[in-house]
């Protein structure tokens, strides 16, 4: 297909059927699809397109979107390393149910998860209460929305990190620690850059699935536009439901959406390739 | 094993410390919330309980589910092992674009994979005259949208690179040299795979293999888009949503018993996971 | 290389269209169903999913016994513009009866409902009406009686969203309305009066349904602004929580009914359709509208409800706004009204 020099290094068999595999269901079941939002925002002049991109509400989606997102995936990487760690390296009662529970976020409808989260962190609920004598008010605010964010994101981290942290031996650090080395130090400079690219790989994964969410979102945020709490696919949501059904409209700010949530994948695999370099070198 | 030494590294500062802000974390954020679920389906007595598991429209959704649910692990375990061998055994051009648009599901809301699927195969979208004409010519009456290959569709496409990713990384890391010394002895390309990769992948598959069907039942708001009959293509997520919004309170009750339902499917999800473990651990 | 990789993309295709059809097939039984009863599909929106389940039992009795056939109804659910565009994107309705006439225009304008449709039926094609009322917390603390109390200071006001949910214009129409008889027409002041009750508002969710459950279920805010069904349900599943307090003027909702004229004459379901939502407006099913909470169109029967409705609150009606395409324009469009004064 190509080069001839690559050609000569394919000792292996297959590679034209699972090209053509590869190819063909990956078209027909996510790009064609895809270039159907494509297609519908191009039906904009670029002058709509941009008129509507950039009107303040819009804007203020993307902002908090993508700050509660980032916000949410951090968190999850402090909590989610925390939690594999103890999962993988710690033996304690009920350390196998706490295993099985990790999932729970994905078999929660984001619906019920969303209902239930913005009942808990209501000034009405325990844990609402609770903050909102520190002078915090999770739900309907920023907050809450990372909240949301958080639940639906950590099972990304901790699967990631799993399999990585049960390979990683011991004796590593046993020998960093034995050399003398403060665990601080053995846990910087010896595991993390170990860990590093299945971390980026759960920051993304959870980055990514934050960025787009919506049915855990709409019903803690409030949804409010002065104060800046809603999110994208809720004004998607909004151009399609509200009484002119605006196909076009939608399809534009989801094309943004996309485009945004690639880019920071790609940077995230850029970063990634960069950690991958520095341990090996 | 060296649960010896384990129970010795317990006894330090820094342990305790990752243990009690672990579980915290994991209490505040999971329990909790798992805790609310379970105390309100069973707030009105396990009567209301068992009523409302066993209700028509529940086990209709409950067989939407399995079946989108199994289709999504089939189709998503062919296509990850198809694109892992291509990704990890050959060097081409465009391989890394390949692998990004691969990943494009992950990143996508689910908002816009419904959309994206009405407009394509929706009655306004392009397709729908193609869909019209091969029904026609095939004298079926197929339809991609609110029905039940629709609700798979929806499925299969937000669980899509789940197992390609978790494959990916360990046969990179296997290489393929163990591959090609066979392929030199002689065999067949498929014992190959059978013989020689699948031994070294077969955790990472089930890892996939779980996430794909967890991620898969649980799948609210892509599915929405293109489901919208009570007890004929909901799924159990969306029953429990159509219950929630049912507006009593004893209905309230029954979406929290349906939840639970999912709850339940997981952990019997984990468990099978724990047992395949197991068994592998002791085939080693 | 290349014809074998090419032979390979014909067997991949071949293999996708077995797939394909192998989903069909399964979809196909799915669809066919387990009996010979006539199958109709009532897309609906959320307040309505206890009243038709009642409906379609007395409905299927009725046509039992008239024609001897048996009836399935299929009922759906949802926001009322989320249904209405699910019909236009190939949701197979036969029957839609969703919350306000401009939803179902939309499905008109797709070409799925011919014109004509709000005369086909009495009483512009709503056989049940509601209307705008506040549903306060026990005890009214707050004091409130009506709209002006709204825009008090201090005063937490619940209200969805009316640029995500249909449902939602007619409480932002309701409160314009009043405000418009208040200062005789003067826009200025209007627009004060109604910036300020949405100054007020804590929680705007995406859908009446929502917003419901924010102020029921998570106990937030002093005043729910719902329809008045939503809210008189809301006094019977809980019991000595609130009060319902109804406002001096209001408007007079009315959720619409229509035939989905393409899709019942492909299933041959229009005589059925017809039927349906006729039926709507007989003694008994008019009955069982009250007994939802909804107002029933015939003047006879909503008088036997005097007691659950107040019956003198003066209402205004969609025709004062010119019809529902044009208060759309006027108010909830990019950059008219509503825009203008909840971001002032």
């Amino acid at each position: 297909m190509t080069g001839k020099k690559q050609q000569g290094k394919r000792v292996l068999p297959g590679f034209g059927l699972t090209m053509g595999i590869t190819v063909a269901m990956l078209s027909l079941l996510v790009l064609i699809p895809l270039a159907s939002i494509l297609a519908y925002s191009f039906r904009l002049s670029f002058d709509e397109f941009w008129e509507l991109i950039s009107r303040p509400n819009v804007r203020q989606a993307f902002l908090t979107s993508t700050g509660c997102a980032f916000l949410a995936a951090l968190i999850n990487c402090v909590f989610g390393l925390n939690l594999a760690w103890i999962l993988v390296r710690y033996d304690f009662p009920g350390r196998r149910l706490m295993d099985a529970m990790i999932e729970l976020p994905f078999a929660l409808p984001t619906s019920v998860a969303g209902i239930t989260l913005s009942r808990m962190y209501s000034d009405q609920g325990v844990l609402g209460q609770l903050l909102q004598k520190i002078g915090v008010k999770a739900s309907y605010s920023k907050v809450g929305i990372v909240i949301a964010m958080v639940f639906i994101g950590i099972p990304f981290v901790v699967r990631a990190l799993q399999p990585v942290l049960e390979k990683l031996p011991k004796s590593l650090e046993e020998a960093s620690e034995m050399l003398g080395a403060s665990r601080i130090y053995t846990f910087r400079r010896v595991i993390l850059p170990e860990l590093m690219p299945a971390l980026l790989t759960g920051f993304g994964l959870a980055l990514a699935r934050g960025i787009g969410e919506y049915g855990s979102v709409i019903y803690i945020s409030g949804n409010s536009e002065k104060a800046g709490t809603q999110v994208v696919s809720y004004v998607i949501m909004q151009k399609l439901n509200s009484g002119s059904v605006d196909y076009e409209g939608a399809a534009a700010i989801a094309l943004v959406l996309l485009v945004v949530s690639f880019l920071l994948l790609f940077l995230v695999s850029v970063v990634q390739i960069a950690a991958g370099r520095r341990t090996k070198g | 094993m060296d649960t010896k030494q384990q129970n010795a590294r317990r006894r330090g500062f820094i342990p305790g410390l990752l243990l009690t802000s672990g579980i915290l974390f994991f209490f505040i954020m999971l329990v909790f919330p798992l805790g609310e679920v379970i105390y309100r389906s069973l707030k009105d007595g396990f009567a209301v309980y068992a009523s409302a598991v066993t209700a028509k429209n529940t086990l209709s959704a409950l067989k939407v589910t399995l079946i989108a649910m199994v289709s999504a692990v089939l189709v998503n375990t062919f296509f990850g092992l198809c694109a892992s061998w291509l990704l990890t055994k050959f060097e081409f051009r465009g391989k890394q674009v390949l692998s990004a648009l691969i990943d494009i599901p992950f990143s996508i809301s689910p908002v816009i994979a419904g959309l994206a699927y009405i407009m394509t195969f929706g009655r306004m979208g392009w397709a729908a005259p193609f869909i019209d004409w091969l029904n026609e010519l095939l004298g079926t009456d197929i339809s991609f949208v609110f029905s039940v290959p629709g609700v798979v569709l929806a499925t299969v496409f937000v669980t899509f690179p789940f197992v390609s990713r978790e494959l990916i990384p360990v046969m990179q890391a296997q290489g393929s040299s163990e591959e090609e010394a066979a392929v030199m002895m002689g065999a067949k390309g498929f014992t190959v795979f059978r013989r020689v990769t699948f031994p070294h992948i077969r955790w990472a598959l089930l890892y996939g293999v779980i996430l794909c069907a967890a991620r898969a039942f649980g799948e609210f708001g892509a599915v929405y888009a293109v489901s919208k009959a009570r007890g004929k293509t909901f799924t159990l997520p969306l029953e429990i949503d159509a219950l929630y919004m049912a507006g009593s309170a004893e209905s309230i009750t029954h979406a929290f018993a349906v939840s639970s339902l999912l709850v339940l499917l997981s952990i019997v999800i984990l468990i099978v996971k724990q047992i395949v473990e197991y068994r592998g651990k002791r085939e080693a | 290389m290349k014809k074998s990789f090419l032979k390979k993309w014909a067997v991949l295709g071949m293999a996708a269209v077995v797939l394909g059809g192998g989903l069909a097939g399964c979809g196909g039984n799915e669809a066919g169903g387990d009996s010979d009863a006539v199958a109709l599909t009532n897309v609906s929106y959320d307040p309505t999913r206890e009243f038709y389940t009642a409906y379609n039992q007395m409905f299927a009795e009725h046509y039992q016994k008239e024609t001897g056939k048996a009836v399935e109804v299929t009922q759906s659910h949802g926001g009322s513009g989320s249904q209405a565009r699910s019909v236009i994107e190939g949701n197979e309705a036969d029957v839609v009866t969703l919350a306000l006439a401009h939803d179902i225009t939309l499905i008109e304008e797709a070409g799925l409902i011919e014109p004509g449709w709000l005369e086909e039926f009495e009483q512009n094609s709503a056989p049940y009406t509601s209307t705008i009322a506040f549903l306060v917390r026990k005890g009214n603390e707050k004091g409130i009686s009506d709209w002006d109390d709204l825009v008090k200071k201090g005063v937490e006001v619940i209200t969805p969203d009316p640029k995500s949910s249909g449902g939602a214009c007619w409480n932002f129409l309701a409160a314009w309305y009043y405000s418009e008889r208040k200062f005789d027409g003067d826009e200025a002041k209007m627009k004060e009066f109604v910036a300020s009750l949405y100054d007020n508002v804590l929680v705007m969710d995406s859908g009446a349904r929502g917003a419901t459950t924010t102020f029921v279920e998570n106990g937030q805010g002093d005043v729910l602004i719902a329809w008045e069904n939503e809210a008189l349900l809301a006094l019977q599943e809980y019991p000595n929580e609130f009060e319902l307090v109804t406002p001096s003027i209001s408007i007079k909702a009315e959720p619409s009914v229509a035939v989905v004229d393409e899709n019942a004459d492909k299933n041959g379901t229009q005589e059925v359709a017809k039927e349906y939502l006729s039926f709507l407006y007989s003694q008994e099913a008019q009955r069982l509208a009250g007994e939802n909470f909804y107002r029933p169109s015939d003047e006879a029967v909503l008088q036997e409800f005097g007691d659950v409705f107040d019956l003198n609150v003066e209402m205004c009606t969609i025709d004062d706004f010119g019809g529902w395409d044009q208060a759309y324009a006027d108010f909830f469009a990019d950059d008219t009204i509503f825009d203008e004064i909840y971001n002032q």
